[in-house]
Order: C-alpha cells, then sequence, then structure tokens
C-alpha cells in the first residue's frame, strides 16, 4: 500500500482539521459498537456537535496546506455549513428515529448500523470538501454514495430497496465517470507538475493550470460534468434522485438534500476552477448553463405531478441544483455569490423542509398528499412551521432564499436578458406547483392524526422542531441582513471561481 | 519528453507489449457484448479481470512503480477468481436465468461498440498529442473499454449483466489509471472500485435482485417512477 492513507493519520494528530475528519471517523467505529440506540443517538448528537465545535476553529487557526488535505476560502465555509447541518440533523435523527423503530419495526441492530453510518457519511463528506488530492476527492465522494446507499435501503421494504439499487448503479456509474476525468485532469497535469502526488494537488495545479494542455482538460471536463453531475443531480441525469429520498429515513434525506449535492457540486466547482485558471480550455459556463436549465424546467414540470411529499420535495432540490449550476455556469462576481448564497440558504431551509416532512408523515401516518389536510388545524405549531418552510423554499421574501434567487436572475438580466428568460419561468413554475400543494396540506378539513404516543413521543416532537425553527431562522436573517464579513468572504470566493 | 518516454514508443518491445495487452482488454469488452450465455459472460469477464492484472503488472515493470503490483494483484485475486467464483455462486443459489436478456439486439450493440471505440479514437489521440505515446494509446482503449461497459450496461436487462457491465467499465478506469505515468492513488481508488463491487455482489444476493423484478429495466421504471396510487 502506497504510504499516503496512513499519512493521514500522524498528520490529524498536529492539525486542527483533526476534529473536524478525526470525531466523525471514530464516532463511525464507535456508534458502531453501542448497542443501546437511544445511547447511541444521544452519542450521535455529541459527536455531531463537537464536530461543529472544531470546524468553527477552523475559522480563527487555519491548517497548513499538505497535498492530501486543504482549507482555503472556498471550503471554509462548507465544511461549517456541513457540520453545523450535519449536527442539528442528528439532533432531529435522535427525536425521530425512536419512534421510527416503533413503527417501522427497525431492529436495534440496523439503528446500530444507521447511527454508524451517519457518522461515517459526515466523515466523507468533510473528507471531500477538505481535500486537497483530486484522488482523495473521487474516493471520499464514493464512499458518500456508498454510505447513503445502506442508509437508503435502511427500512428493506420493496420500495426502499428498488431505490437504493437504483441510487447505487447510476452514482457507480456517475463517479466512474467522474474518475475518468480524473485521470484525463492527472495526464494534463503531469507534463507540467511532473509525476506523483504534486500533479494530483489541485492548490499546486490551479497555479500552474495555465501551461495545461487545454483540450485534455476540456475533455476531461466533460467526463467531470457528467460524472458529478449525476451526483449533483442534474437533469437528465437526475433518475435516482426523487427515489433515494423518497425511501430512505427522513434525516437522511435531509443530509441528501441539503449536503451531499452540495458537496457534489463542490467538486465540480473545483474542476471548473482548474478550468478558468488555464484560459484555453473550454467554456463550462454554456454547458453548466444548458444542464442547470434542463435541471429547472424537468423539476418544475415534474412537481406538478407529485403525489408523495418526499418526492414533491426532492424535485425541488433538483430545481435548486439546477439553479446553482446555472448562476455557476453564469460566472462573474455577482451571479457566483448568488449562487453560494444560495447553496447555503438552499441546504439550510431544505434540510428544515424535511424535518418538518418527517414529523409531518410521524402525525398523519401517510405520505401521499391528497391524503394530508388541515395540518395548521391539527398540527398548528408544526402547521404554521412548514407553511413558512414551504414558502421559504418556493422563494418568498424575506427569506434568504428569495435573496439568492432574485441575485441570480438579475445578475443575468443585466448581462443577458434572454437567459433569464427560463430561470423565471421555472422559478415561477415552481412557485406555483409547491403553493398548490401547500395549500390541500396545510389548509382545509383536517385529516386524521396517527394515536399520540404520549409524553414521550410529545418530547421527541418538540426536540424536532428545534433545529427546524433554528434552520428557518437562520435562513430570515440571512434574507434580512448579511453580515459584512459574509459578504466579504463570499465575494473573495465569488472571484475565486472564475 | 524524458528519455523514457522516448524509449516508449512504436516498436519498442514495453510499448508493442502494453499495446498488445490492452487490445486484448478491448477485445475481452466486444466478448462481453457478443456472448448470450451467463456463465459464458462471467467467464470472459475474469479473463479480462486476469489480463488487466498483467496490463498493472507490465506498467509496475516499466515505469518502475512497484506500487501497481498491488492493483495487479487486486486484479488478479480479487477480480479474476472471487468475484467470478461469487457471481457463479449467486447463478445457482438465486435460480438466475442463464440466457442474457437484452434490450438491443447483439448485432445492433456491437455495431454502436464499433462506433463507440472509433469515438475514442477520434477524442483522444487528438487530444494527447503532447503526452507519451503509450499514454495515449492506453488512454484510448480504456476509453473504449469504459465506454463498451457503459454500452453493455444500458443494452442488457437483468441485475446480473449490469454488474458485469460496470465491473468490466471499472476495469477500463483502472487501465487507464495504471497506464497514467507516476500517478499515486492508483492502488487505494482499486480497493475503493473493489468495496463497491463487493457491495453490488452483496445486493445482489441480500436483497434477491433478480431479473426484471427488480433491476433498472426499462419497463420496470415506468411503473416506479411515479408514485403507486
Amino acid at each position: 500500500m502506497s504510504g499516503s492513507l496512513a499519512a493521514l493519520i500522524p498528520l490529524g494528530l498536529t492539525d486542527p482539521l483533526t476534529g473536524v475528519l478525526g470525531l466523525p471517523l471514530a464516532g463511525a467505529i464507535a456508534l458502531a459498537m453501542v448497542p443501546n440506540w437511544r445511547h447511541a443517538a444521544v452519542l450521535n448528537v455529541v459527536i455531531a456537535a463537537a464536530t461543529f465545535a472544531s470546524s468553527l476553529r477552523l475559522l480563527s487557526a487555519r491548517p497548513v496546506e499538505t497535498s492530501l488535505l486543504f482549507i482555503d476560502d472556498f471550503n471554509i465555509y462548507l465544511v461549517v455549513l456541513t457540520a453545523f447541518v450535519g449536527c442539528t440533523t442528528a439532533l432531529f435523527s435522535a427525536a425521530y428515529i425512536g419512534r421510527e423503530s416503533k413503527t417501522r419495526r427497525l431492529a436495534s441492530r440496523h439503528l446500530r448500523f444507521y447511527h454508524s453510518m451517519y457518522q461515517a457519511f459526515l466523515f466523507t463528506m468533510l473528507l471531500a470538501l477538505t481535500a486537497n488530492n483530486i484522488g482523495v476527492l473521487w474516493v471520499s465522494v464514493e464512499a458518500a454514495t456508498l454510505t447513503t446507499v445502506l442508509m437508503v435501503s435502511l427500512y428493506r421494504t420493496r420500495e426502499a430497496i428498488e431505490a437504493a439499487w437504483k441510487y447505487f448503479i447510476l452514482c457507480s456509474v456517475g463517479i466512474g465517470l467522474a474518475l475518468f476525468g480524473t485521470v484525463l485532469v492527472y495526464l494534463a497535469a503531469q507534463p507540467v507538475m511532473g509525476d506523483g502526488a504534486a500533479a494530483m494537488a489541485w492548490s499546486q495545479m490551479v497555479r500552474r493550470a495555465g501551461a495545461f494542455q487545454p483540450d485534455l482538460i476540456s475533455l476531461a471536463f466533460v467526463f467531470l460534468l457528467v460524472g458529478y453531475g449525476t451526483k449533483v443531480g442534474l437533469a437528465p441525469l437526475h433518475a435516482w434522485l426523487p427515489d433515494a429520498h423518497a425511501e430512505g429515513p427522513t434525516p437522511i434525506s435531509a443530509v441528501l438534500s441539503g449536503l451531499l449535492l452540495n458537496v457534489a457540486l463542490y467538486a465540480l466547482l473545483r474542476f471548473k476552477m482548474l478550468i478558468a485558471a488555464n484560459g484555453h480550455a473550454l467554456q463550462p459556463g454554456p454547458l453548466m448553463i444548458g444542464m442547470g436549465c434542463s435541471s429547472i424546467f424537468v423539476a418544475s414540470f415534474m412537481l406538478y405531478r407529485r403525489g408523495d411529499i418526499k418526492r414533491l420535495f426532492a424535485y425541488s432540490s433538483i430545481e435548486h441544483m439546477g439553479i446553482m449550476t446555472f448562476a455557476f455556469g453564469m460566472g462573474g462576481p455577482l451571479a457566483n455569490f448568488a449562487g453560494l448564497l444560495h447553496m447555503t440558504m438552499h441546504s439550510l431551509v431544505k434540510s428544515a423542509i424535511f424535518f418538518a416532512v418527517g414529523l409531518i408523515i410521524q402525525a398523519t401516518g401517510t405520505k401521499r398528499i391528497p391524503d394530508i389536510r388541515g395540518l395548521t388545524t391539527s398540527v398548528p405549531v408544526l402547521g404554521w412551521t412548514f407553511v413558512i418552510a414551504v414558502l421559504a423554499i418556493a422563494g418568498l421574501p424575506p427569506m434568504g432564499i428569495f435573496m439568492s434567487e432574485f441575485l441570480v436572475i438579475s445578475s443575468t438580466f443585466a448581462r443577458n436578458a434572454l437567459l433569464a428568460v427560463p430561470v423565471m419561468l421555472g422559478v415561477l413554475l415552481t412557485f406555483g406547483a409547491l403553493i398548490w400543494r401547500l395549500q390541500g396540506m396545510a389548509f382545509g378539513h383536517p385529516g386524521p392524526l396517527v394515536a399520540d404516543g404520549g409524553r414521550r413521543f410529545a418530547t421527541a416532537h418538540a426536540i424536532g422542531m428545534v433545529p427546524l425553527v433554528a434552520h428557518l431562522a437562520l435562513a430570515l436573517v440571512a434574507g434580512l441582513y448579511l453580515p459584512d464579513a459574509l459578504v466579504k468572504w463570499f465575494q473573495a470566493v465569488g472571484k475565486l471561481l472564475g | 519528453m524524458t528519455p523514457a518516454d522516448q524509449l516508449a514508443t512504436f516498436g519498442h518491445v514495453s510499448y508493442d507489449m502494453a499495446h498488445l495487452i490492452g487490445a486484448v482488454i478491448l477485445m475481452m469488452s466486444f466478448g462481453l457484448l457478443y456472448q448470450r450465455r451467463l456463465t459464458a459472460v462471467i467467464r470472459i469477464y475474469s479473463f479480462q479481470a486476469m489480463v488487466l492484472a498483467l496490463a498493472a503488472a507490465w506498467q509496475a515493470l516499466v515505469q518502475d512503480a512497484p506500487h501497481l503490483y498491488a492493483t495487479a494483484l487486486i486484479a488478479l485475486l480479487f477480480k479474476g477468481l472471487a468475484v467470478p467464483f461469487a457471481l457463479n455462486w449467486l447463478v445457482r443459489r438465486l435460480g438466475i436465468h442463464r440466457t442474457v436478456e437484452t434490450a438491443l439486439g447483439i448485432g445492433p450493440t456491437m455495431i454502436a461498440g464499433v462506433g463507440l471505440v472509433a469515438l475514442s479514437i477520434v477524442l483522444v489521440l487528438p487530444v494527447t498529442a503532447s503526452a507519451a505515446a503509450m499514454t495515449r494509446e492506453n488512454l484510448a482503449l480504456a476509453m473504449s473499454v469504459v465506454l463498451l461497459g457503459l454500452l453493455m450496461m444500458i443494452t442488457r436487462r437483468n441485475a446480473v449483466t449490469q454488474v458485469v457491465g460496470f465491473m468490466s467499465l471499472e476495469n477500463g478506469l483502472i487501465l487507464a489509471a495504471v497506464g497514467a505515468k507516476g500517478m499515486p492513488l492508483v492502488v487505494e481508488i482499486s480497493v475503493a472500485f473493489s468495496v463497491l463491487v463487493a457491495m453490488a455482489l452483496f445486493g445482489i444476493f441480500f436483497f434477491r435482485i433478480r431479473e426484471r423484478f427488480d433491476s433498472l429495466d426499462i419497463a420496470y421504471l415506468e411503473t416506479f417512477r411515479g408514485e403507486r396510487q
């Protein structure tokens, strides 16, 4: 074995990254050995919170860059965001999974597996975000796929297994093609950088990317776009996404939408930055704009025919990933700024929506939209929070998503008015679909509720509301006022993205 | 171009051998597309993996990169022996149909395959003009194997043949990676892929994914795309 993986371990001991990567990895191993799922759920929250705390430390003490791992302006905020959503989702999961274990008859060994995989999943995402070596980036995206496949199939129903299998096969092919693209990037870099690790270290490659052979990285980017684009869920490569979101446990839907899609997009953007630094290769913009537009349209039309609440919001994720890809494809400081803001806001709001959806499914006992009625009457607090969350994701002011979508459209309008038309249409179509569906679910004569599980359930329900409200509050604050530091930061990264 | 690169051109043994081995791997990909019987498909896959092991070992020798021997060993033991054994066991144990169901006839598939090989040569050779000749040819062959694997996944209906298609796609990727001179992490990547493959086999067994019932068959996707209502 070449010593690169072994080198990770001593590296971790001297570096502030230790906590961010080491804690979830250790957690994955430790949680596999905790027999009682209640303890495991609490421990899961504690580890995720500790990971979040150490990710905050990265803000002040930036670790030394190595050829394997690095922290720069771009990935640091995604690391913090991922650790934060990972932590709040762990809290939601602790409240959620107990009741699930009764109604869906999950054996305790399944829950042990679930908690262990949850930490393993966080580890792989954080590793992907902090990876400097594009090979490590690929391996961690692959591992993130594997852990989520295992969690999607958790319920062992026919639908869950079908969804997991479809997800597994389609994304395996996707990441296979991404690896081919990675090899091509290495081949483009190797004559300039020399053999070995330097020709795979992103931070070193980007400095000398101008000398890379342009045709080779153009070809590489096409493979990377199709490969990582499958994981982003860009139409027409999105077939796995709605099933995986709908059939897995709801906390997993939340992190899939809120985090994993971001990580895949992040991987793609890293390569886009290489191409931008090269300057002679193909323009990635039109390709990304095209795929972004097709995702926005496919998703917004599909939204009208959904009868399953989780599938509905899975398609909404495809739409939002399309908006982000579109924004980054447009490029330029303003559109990149909008894309980064949208990435953050979508993470927060979409995971909040899935928290709400999980609680709604537990309260009503159904996923079918026509059977969910009058939530604002039957479960007022949850119902109204859900209304706010859906209005936020649909892009109504004053929430953050309104601001980022407005920025995407206005910056596009300033540069190429015709391109803004499809995005605006897509956003309006989605808005219509979501409001139409929301009306039926939130208002009117209330549908029947599942018999209440007593005080313990009420407590769990209240705990589950905490992350939901926290995410929405952050999105609201961001919509009203972005701190100067954050704005400067987004602007700096926007410049890096080219 | 370094002196080592200059040696590795047409007419030199290191180049000719690499080229020959790559071509045999490509032939095996066509064999996979051509076969109608599942046991034969598995046997051809096994042979392809063994030839891949030879390719990795040859590159280890030529590039003087001993870690590639590990890749060769993984290809030989895991992919060449263990995986075919497990697949045969699965086919017997789960009573999977021995004939391959195709979504597209064998003839058209072969023609499409030839087209894909032509496409990869046309795409790869011009863009790698500055790279060493050995890398170029190797990459064109590897990309053909990848695309043929993809074609097999699209045109075959059974879960098992789709998995074989995926594994042969992966053989193409490993061929590309071992051919890229001095590329780090090749061993880790082949381990990561082996885990994927093991998961796929485990999935077939554990979830009893047999033929159309649970596969990625287009006909079946029609019913699953929406919600059952």
